[in-house]
């Protein structure tokens, strides 16, 4: 223990420039929406980019994602949906975020999102939203860009 | 085309250092937690002291390895048990392993779709974690992970290994208890993995007992138990248990033999005996992985040795031993 | 007579050699000076493709595989007379919000033109929740109109006559509460049962592998289904219980050959169900009803429905013995493909979604809904619908397509992809029941594999742009965005009047009766051979609620949770 102790200046600096810590991703369904086709997808374009995926399966209230998101240590929540029920489920998700003191998970919303719907979305607190026609290559970015620009924790 | 971003992305929580991290830990709060088995399996070194001081603090806590062959029903087999434990006022704790992408380092982590009910009810703490490119069953920090739970109160710990085929045994060597999962149907992977994990089983477990090829299954296992007698220096005869996860159908029958094999151990004094046998392979297993580690940070050191060898200059052997500083390095001779 | 085919030995020899000598020697030639643009061509489900089709590529067709419209084996259409004696159904999908809301743009369909009813419900509605569950938060009226009582099924129809208009459900997990709610306000309305028409999804076994709608496991949701197919079979032998969609096995990814195996795999475990409770065949296959897609492989897709007609016949004349030609012809509700439409440039989905119409039409199909330009992102508006109404109506009587029956039937190429598609199918059927048959592999996740396996394939070939999605990932034009669309807009007071309708409901009826109904419900269900209908008819007609109904056999059931498949 006093080994380490005595490298702390070393590893100090060293923090600073790690960021190439595996990026932890929850892909999740919130509410009753079914389709799960692209979150599917979607999590298999994330581990094949080399990031590690925990996928929560269906029907899962806000409150669930959140306390899965706490537990897995994830550095991004990404919800996909495309009931039309995006405003409320949101808003609840990031509220019950700031609840748990959690607001260092980022958010990116994906699915069918109509555009008037962004200000609303971005307000309540979610970081990105990626449309629904983006390709792997965004998709990827998006949350590349987002854990870089929070920084490691 | 673009996502769209918030323009101010603030920056949400700083790093907090790891010994702080360490006192939310012990006082069990869970974004602390989850953050600490994060730095474990990142291995950062400024997680060293802190983890090792969580290690000094635990030693509480029962750890139950499940296993079994893919297919068996492990999730669903973890997610009945979190929810008998919660039932009874238990902070169960479940380390979830799956395989990391051998191509992209990858993994997806699905363990939860079974679990999250029992998870979300919020007395359990369910963590997914990817081997990366550990073999054996575990990934190379999932022992650290469970330190960290113990340290903060959660027993049993259950830790769900990949799907295991015949050398994938690493369990055995860190768990307390080791619960195998079968699956009727599934019978000629019971020769399959004979040789490995089958025989080192405390608890045999057969899944989908309401699937009518289950009686068959135990009967099978019976019938080996019966002929291969029971591990030696132990009067425990591990039982075989046929459970159905979906219905809840006897879960009970196994929470009680985990509970009668755990008191087992500590009546008999077999439980100093698994202790020293994990600590034992955890030492040799970091050592070996930290003098790995050295020489993948330090490529040079390693490759006058690379080259003596390949020229036929020098024997395996003696180039391990120099490393090692077990012998008179020969390049200072 | 079998054996018949169709072309004499005599004529194929000489195309053959004819065929031989123009590829030496013309075909040789372009193809030094100008090489094709691709190597291979092929299906969109991988059917290798040839340069081109003459008699020899169908030399081995027995006629009677052909056969005529309306026989055996149905390959050129269910009718003898096709859209000469009657055009399809124009039949475009609504619903959202308050019945009241769904029912006025019912009444707006049909002054336009429409032909037939179609109601979309929403989640709450189809996972069996009322309205003030606390997982319908955010949910109600969203994707379709919201039913908790029988009430609410009364507002949906108001003014409308179920016994003139045929009236179709797209409900799913709790379609026979629905169902039952429907019926007990034909009868209160004095309708003559046997004169309602319709149609129910209720297909379980493609909601556990596509739609993902689910309440309890598996064998529990197929018996329900088979106790509506026999109950709907006595009470209301003009509807049609299950509607087998294989169009959301496209939907989530499944290509043509497994959107047809698979609802024929289901098809098979239902009738099987039904024949094991003891109903003859052809005392409940005539109602049998399908749903496909239209995508985007034209002459795939126009001989997907020749070749699932074809298979559908066989599967009922020889597995299931079947002996009237209504058990054994596969009548076809389509939808153009909603995944081909794009957001950005979004009019281009009105030429997507005519050409597919046009498929449908040419493929035979019994009625369809195009789909609105703006169905990509939003429920359509009224002008979309109506845009997409106007298509169907300009291929029916501008363009001269449903003069002749089955018209590409006999071209070479139709009727080689035809049999060749059948051929796979029959090969995945055959796996399928090697493997234990569809309800055993649907619990395994075997289908849920495949097709997710499926639509990661096709995310990849779009990703990589070797699928083409024009204005998208080729001819994309950067000055080009996604117009600003008129969205339908939602309403926000739906949410609070279906919650204060239903509490009304609760306290004005007889909770004890109820109570001791739902007891009952419970115990027969414990049993395998009670039909549940006449039970849940009576809870219904007491103003039990659709989420009463649907918990109360959770305590039998137990819930459905979903195997692990990424």
């Amino acid at each position: 223990m006093a080994d380490t102790k005595g490298a702390g200046a070393v590893i100090e600096a060293n923090e600073a420039s790690h960021t190439n810590a595996t990026i932890r991703v929850l892909v999740a369904k919130l509410g009753l929406d079914g389709h799960d086709r692209g979150a599917k997808v979607v999590a298999r374009i994330l581990r094949d980019a080399g990031m590690e995926v925990v996928y929560t399966g269906l029907y899962k209230s806000p409150k669930d994602v959140v306390q899965a998101a706490i537990q897995e240590d994830v550095d991004v929540i990404g919800v996909s949906l495309l009931s039309g029920s995006h405003v409320p489920l949101f808003r609840e998700l990031c509220r019950c975020l700031r609840e748990e003191g959690a607001e260092h998970v980022l958010v990116v919303a994906g699915g069918v999102i109509p555009e008037q719907d962004y200000p609303a979305l971005l307000e309540c607190g979610v970081d990105a939203i990626v449309p629904q026609e983006a390709r792997a290559g965004l998709i990827v970015t998006a949350i590349t860009d987002l854990v870089a620009a929070r920084g490691r924790i | 085309m673009r996502a769209v971003a918030r323009s101010r992305t603030a920056k949400r929580g700083a790093y907090t250092p790891s010994t702080e991290l360490a006192k939310d830990v012990l006082s069990g709060r869970p974004i602390a937690i989850a953050r600490m088995i994060s730095r474990a399996e990142d291995g950062r070194a400024e997680a060293a002291s802190a983890l090792a001081e969580l290690y000094l603090q635990g030693g509480r806590a029962h750890i139950v390895g499940i296993t079994g062959v893919p297919g068996a029903g492990k999730s669903t087999l973890v997610s009945a048990l979190i929810s008998t434990y919660a039932d009874e006022g238990h902070k169960v704790g479940v380390i979830a392993v799956d395989p990391s992408s051998p191509f992209s380092g990858g993994a997806i982590l699905g363990d939860r779709v079974r679990m999250s009910d029992a998870a979300a009810a919020g007395s359990a703490f369910v963590r997914s974690m990817a081997t990366r490119g550990h073999l054996g069953g575990l990934a190379r920090s999932t022992l650290q992970a469970v330190d960290v739970l113990d340290a903060a109160g959660y027993s049993p710990i259950i830790i769900e290994t990949v799907g295991v085929g015949q050398d994938e045994v690493e369990v055995v060597a860190a768990a307390h208890t080791i619960v195998v999962l079968s699956a009727p149907g599934l019978g000629d992977d019971i020769q399959a993995i004979k040789a490995g994990i089958l025989e080192t089983a405390d608890i045999h477990a057969v899944s989908k007992c309401d699937k009518p090829e289950a009686s068959a299954t135990v009967s099978a296992l019976q019938g080996m138990l019966a002929l291969g007698g029971s591990s030696a220096g132990s009067d425990w005869k591990p039982p075989v248990l046929p459970v159905s996860s979906v219905s809840g159908e006897r879960i009970g029958d196994l929470r009680r033999a985990i509970g009668e094999h755990w008191a087992h151990l500590r009546r008999s004094g077999e439980l100093a005996v698994r202790q020293r046998n994990i600590c034992r392979t955890r030492i040799l297993g970091t050592a070996k992985q930290l003098f790995q580690n050295k020489f993948q940070q330090k490529p040079e050191a390693l490759e006058p040795y690379v080259r003596a060898v390949t020229e036929r200059r020098m024997d395996p052997s003696v180039a391990a031993r120099a490393l090692l500083g077990w012998e008179e390095d020969p390049w200072t001779t | 007579m079998d054996d018949v085919t169709l072309f004499s030995q005599q004529a194929i020899d000489d195309i053959r050699q004819n065929q031989a000598e123009w590829e030496g020697g013309a075909l040789a030639a372009t193809l030094k000076s100008r090489p094709e643009e691709k190597q291979t061509y092929e299906t969109e489900s991988g059917i290798p493709l040839k340069r081109i089709y003459t008699a020899a590529d169908i030399a081995d067709i027995p006629a009677s595989e052909l056969g005529f419209p309306g026989a055996y084996p149905f390959t050129r259409g269910v009718y003898p007379t096709m859209y000469r004696g009657r055009p399809w159904t124009i039949r475009q999908v609504a619903g959202f919000g308050n019945p009241e809301a769904t029912n006025q743009r019912y009444k707006y369909m049909i002054q336009t033109g429409q032909t037939g009813l179609s109601t979309d419900f929403d989640l709450p509605t189809l996972l069996g929740l009322d309205s003030d569950d606390p997982m319908a938060f955010g949910e109600v009226g969203r994707v379709g109109v919201a039913i908790d009582t029988v009430d609410d099924v009364e507002r949906l129809f108001d003014g409308i006559d179920l016994e003139k208009i045929s009236v179709s459900l797209t409900i799913n997990p709790s379609a026979w509460v629905i169902y039952a709610m429907f019926v007990t306000v034909a009868e209160e309305r004095g309708c003559d049962l046997h004169k309602l028409t319709g149609t129910l999804q209720a297909d379980p076994l493609k909601e556990y592998v596509a739609q993902k709608e689910w309440i309890y496991p598996v064998r529990p949701a197929v018996r329900l289904l088979r106790d509506l197919i026999m109950y709907s079979a006595r009470t209301t032998p003009k509807i049609n219980p299950v509607s087998l969609s294989g169009y959301h096995l496209s939907d989530v990814g499944g290509n043509a050959l497994q959107e047809i195996a698979f609802t024929m795999a289901f098809t098979i475990s239902y009738c099987e169900e039904v024949t094991r409770a003891g109903m003859d065949i052809d005392d409940f296959a005539p109602r049998l009803s399908f749903f496909f897609i239209s995508h985007q492989d034209f002459f795939e897709q126009i001989c997907k429905f020749r070749a699932a007609r074809r298979v559908y016949a066989k599967i009922m004349s020889e597995r299931f013995n079947a002996r009237k030609p209504e058990s054994m012809r596969l009548r076809v509700h389509v939808q153009t493909a909603a995944m081909s439409l794009t957001k950005v440039e979004h009019h281009n989905n009105l030429m997507r979604t005519a050409i597919q119409a046009l498929g449908a039409v040419l493929g035979g199909c019994q009625s369809m809904h195009t789909n609105g330009l703006d169905e990509a992102f939003a429920i359509p508006t009224e002008e979309a619908m109506k845009l997409a109404i106007r298509t169907q109506q300009i291929i029916r009587e501008e363009i001269n397509v449903t003069s002749v029956i089955d018209p590409l039937g006999g071209s070479y190429f139709i009727e080689r992809l035809t049999k060749d598609m059948e051929d796979e199918v029959w090969k995945m059927l055959d796996e399928i029941q090697e493997r234990g048959g569809a309800i055993k592999l649907v619990e395994e996740g075997w289908f849920q594999q495949k097709l997710a396996d499926s639509a990661y394939a096709t995310f990849k070939k779009i990703d990589s742009g070797e699928k083409i999605s024009v204005g998208v990932n080729k001819y994309a034009d950067a000055a080009s965005r996604s117009a600003d669309v008129h969205i339908h807009p939602y309403d926000d007071h739906c949410t609070q009047l279906q919650i204060d309708r239903l509490r009304a409901v609760r306290e004005n009826r007889d909770d004890a009766r109820i109570q001791s109904l739902l007891k009952e419900l419970v115990e027969q269900a414990r049993s395998d051979d009670i039909n549940l209908l006449p039970k849940t008819i009576e809870l219904v007609r007491a103003k039990a609620t659709l989420g009463e109904i649907c918990s109360a056999l959770r305590e039998v059931w137990g819930s459905y949770s979903e195997p692990m498949i990424v």
